[in-house]
């Protein structure tokens, strides 16, 4: 197990560095520099800038520096927000991030869960028709169109919470950004432990349970719900990657200082350095998360061995 | 770690009752901002948007009142000699930088030698070029002690420069020409701007800087009126999406916004009434025409026929919802240093099926026969450009002319403006850094950059020379609107709209008020409970 962990590590190393060398000749590619503005600068004043920000060697060059670097742990100085280096910018946005993306996570998985079990269990009853009916509704409502509304509706109408900001501290800034993440994966989650569970009920392990005469609750906890939130599980790792990287829409549209947005931002500016820390940064996360999700794998189905 | 939640829930506690003993005493502004500044090192920056930061943290020797009009800042009184070539300030007494240091000639001899170093990489240092020697010092052909600033004592200013600046007064309200903190500066380098280092001379001193959450400033009462100042903490928030500050501004958890939704502006109409604020504003956007060699577009009874046809004003109400202003005139209306009736398109007033016919005349005159001439419209990406453009295309094709729309993405699209790029027609945007005529007239001076259609005409720089070298204001306003009449005429550029400024301000705000420069600093407002 733990030699599988170290060499599953050891394969992010290749990983990462093609995807860190794809990205920074492919954002070189995009028309345009980080200081093609409205209005053009005075070429003279341009070339001071490039000199400055080195980026008047040649690309090989750039790239050699960058990664060297990299290799340090050192992002470089940001184009577009220049009073902060990149490392800076992470430091205080990806806490932020990561904050809202696992209270996000984990209510839906909790909610999710609970719901796709419910609905399982009374398969082709009211409820489970009123479930499946608002995990649908829930999949195909964009949260760009989620968020304002509970803005609008809690902040504004109601005036319960506030409409937008951040407070490290005041939880009540919490509320409505993760409820706006986590509803389209409470629904997803819903659905995929509800297929997996009615399955899994009809598995012959749990068949066999129930001839032993166990529990009906340790037959449905223990068996048939441990086994059915395997694809849920394989489903959360990218996805908790997704969320603990922060999103555009909702920092947007709630106004959060996460680092959500750094990416589109430092895309339409040609913030070289601040795309790739953005790059590096969602990079690991993935590769951790699916590393963290094959291991869960063991826990949750003894078939699964890594030996 | 069962513990941590009792301590943090203590902390919380704590804090609660700290904060809510300060806000008793405290007013606190929070201020919504098109998006966050690039960097509070004013050399760097450029935009709006940090000069309305900047603004508050800095003062400079002359600063905008409420209205938008120069008054006096760290200098309380300055001479201009004879020939109008010498600016002698002098500085007041009591101007202190926020770590209680007082703010000396010396101060702003730092900074502007500063903007203009080449290895600041300063993108607005050619906004100072007036000053004497500031290209050659720009363009490394001089050192920075050779710029006509000097410091004759601690409290009187002296700047030289190359010719009489009719509008220099205007242009020292720029951001670009904010004193420094020397001692600062030279400790810190690149860092001294951080919160707990930044050492401001203006109304308010940095707190914080987080990006794309806010930025908090606090009254600097080290500052010559600070008994005056009425907000005690300003929090800056920047919002790229204009409907987040419209619902934090009706939650009252904002009291001003710097733009608004133009999606919602029948909706803010009719619900926010005084609340929102609609002027006009130094801006102009216009369609350059340039067409490859042989073109058509290349014959000004063409380019005239194109812009007879422009309905400005379906343009303004229904694609922009009224958040612009038709536009007959590059220079926009109401600006200072110009004559009383300036030049403009004669057919405003118009009706548009006779604008129609006048058009059509003019295209046989020019031999472009219906139907025969293509026009690609260029723009960057934007929901309201690509209507606009849409919209226009439509209205050419009342006249015979096609047109194809051609979407380009914004870093890219102005790269090739720039750069000389081969186009039919496109648009552009200009903002006015001082009120001055020549500050949108020179966009059309041969050899400019920013002249897109790469348009020239002796007659005009001619005159834009002339007017430069003029003193007295009447006469140089008449020689530019002269200018400005060619322009009109042979319209290398059309004048499509004028900018307006927007802004949501709370009932509760004193002391804002609607001007020109869409200028509204901190210091001059208050807030009611």
């Amino acid at each position: 197990m733990l030699r599988y962990t170290l060499r599953r590590l050891a394969s992010a190393v290749p990983t990462v560095f093609i995807i860190v060398t794809l990205t920074f000749f492919m954002i070189r590619l995009a028309p345009g520099g980080p200081f093609d503005l409205e209005r053009p600068l005075d070429p003279l004043i341009m070339e001071n800038l490039k000199r400055a920000y080195n980026l008047d060697g040649s690309l090989w060059s750039q790239y050699l520096t960058y990664m060297g670097n990299l290799l340090r742990g050192d992002l470089g100085p940001s184009f577009t927000k220049r009073d902060f280096s990149v490392n800076d910018l992470f430091a205080s946005g990806l806490p932020v991030s990561m904050l809202l993306g696992g209270l996000a996570i984990s209510l839906a998985v909790l909610i999710g869960t609970v719901l796709g079990a419910i609905a399982a269990l009374r398969q082709n009853s009211w409820l489970d028709y009123t479930i499946v009916g608002l995990a649908t509704f829930g999949i195909t409502t964009p949260n760009f169109v989620v968020a304002p509304l509970l803005s609008l509706f809690f902040g504004v109408i109601l005036r319960w919470l506030p409409a937008g900001g951040w407070s490290a501290s005041d939880p009540a800034y919490w509320v409505l950004p993760v409820v706006t993440l986590a509803l389209p994966q409470v629904a997803v989650i819903a659905r995929l432990v509800r297929g997996a569970t009615i399955e899994a009920l009809r598995s012959n392990h749990v068949r066999t349970a129930r001839a032993y005469g166990l529990p009906a609750r340790t037959v449905v906890v223990k068996h048939a719900l441990r086994a059915a939130m395997l694809p849920a599980v394989s489903y959360l790792g990218p996805t908790a990657a997704g969320l603990l990287t922060g999103s555009v829409v909702v920092e947007t549209i709630f106004g959060l200082p996460g680092i959500g947005r750094y990416f589109v931002q430092g895309a339409l500016g040609r913030d070289y350095t601040l795309v790739m820390g953005t790059v590096v940064v969602i990079a690991l996360f993935i590769l951790l998360f699916n590393l963290i999700v094959d291991l869960l794998y063991t826990l949750l189905d003894p078939r699964v061995r890594y030996d | 770690m069962t513990r941590l939640p009792l301590r943090t829930g203590a902390c919380l506690l704590a804090m609660i009752v700290a904060g809510a003993g300060a806000a008793a005493a405290q007013v606190t502004l929070v201020r919504g901002n098109d998006t966050d500044p690039a960097t509070l090192d004013h050399h760097l920056t450029s935009t709006v948007a940090e000069s309305r930061i900047l603004n508050d943290l800095y003062e400079g020797l002359v600063v905008q009142d409420a209205r938008g009009e120069v008054v006096p800042g760290v200098a309380e009184s300055w001479e201009i000699s004879e020939d109008g070539l010498t600016y002698s300030f002098k500085l007041r007494d009591d101007a202190k930088w926020s770590n209680g240091d007082p703010v000396v000639a010396g101060d702003f001899v730092f900074a502007l030698r500063r903007i203009v170093t080449p290895a600041t990489a300063a993108v607005y240092a050619n906004i100072l070029y007036p000053i004497l020697n500031a290209e050659a010092v720009a363009s490394g052909q001089m050192t920075p002690e050779e710029l006509g600033v000097e410091a004759v004592d601690d409290h009187t200013l002296q700047i030289t420069l190359n010719a009489p600046t009719p509008y220099f007064l205007e242009l020292l309200t720029h951001q670009s020409s904010l004193p420094l903190h020397p001692a600062t500066v030279e400790a810190e380098g690149a860092n001294f701007t951080r919160p707990g280092v930044m050492v401001t001379n203006g109304a308010y001193k940095l707190v914080s800087f987080v990006p794309n959450d806010r930025i908090v400033m606090e009254k600097n009462e080290h500052f010559h009126g600070a008994q005056d100042i009425a907000v005690d903490r300003v929090e800056w928030v920047p919002f790229e999406d204009r409907s987040a500050c419209l619902r934090r501004f009706e939650a009252q958890e904002v009291q001003i916004c710097t733009d608004v939704p133009a999606e919602q502006m029948s909706y803010m109409r009719q619900n926010l009434g005084e609340k929102l604020r609609i002027a006009p504003y130094l801006g102009t956007y216009y369609l350059p025409v340039k067409g490859a060699d042989g073109s058509p577009l290349k014959d000004k009874r063409v380019r005239q026929a194109i812009s007879l046809v422009l309905d400005r004003d379906f343009i303004a109400e229904q694609v922009w919802q009224e958040t612009m202003l038709s536009g007959y005139s590059i220079v926009p209306p109401g600006i200072s240093n110009y004559v009383e009736t300036p030049p403009s398109l004669d057919y405003a007033e118009e009706d548009l099926l006779d604008r129609e016919d006048r058009a059509k005349a003019l295209l046989e005159e020019a031999g472009v026969a219906e139907g025969s001439l293509t026009v690609q419209l260029s723009y960057n990406s934007s929901e309201n450009h690509r209507n606009t453009m849409t919209a226009i295309a439509d209205m050419l094709k009342n006249i015979g002319i096609n047109a194809t729309l051609n979407e380009m993405e914004g870093t890219n699209y102005f790269n090739y403006l720039k750069e000389g790029g081969a186009f039919d027609i496109v648009r552009a945007g200009w903002i006015g850094d001082y009120s001055d005529p020549q500050n949108f007239l020179f966009l059309f001076e041969g050899g400019v950059p920013f002249n897109y259609p790469r348009w020239e005409n002796a007659d005009y720089d001619a005159l834009m020379d002339r007017a430069a070298q003029t003193q007295d204001l009447d006469a140089r306003a008449q020689i530019m609107a002269e200018a400005e009449t060619i322009l009109l005429d042979e319209v290398p550029a059309i004048p499509l709209l004028t900018y307006s400024s927007r802004a949501l301000v709370s009932d509760r705000v004193q002391g804002y008020e609607d001007n020109l420069p869409d200028v509204h600093q901190t210091r001059w407002l208050s807030l009611s409970q």
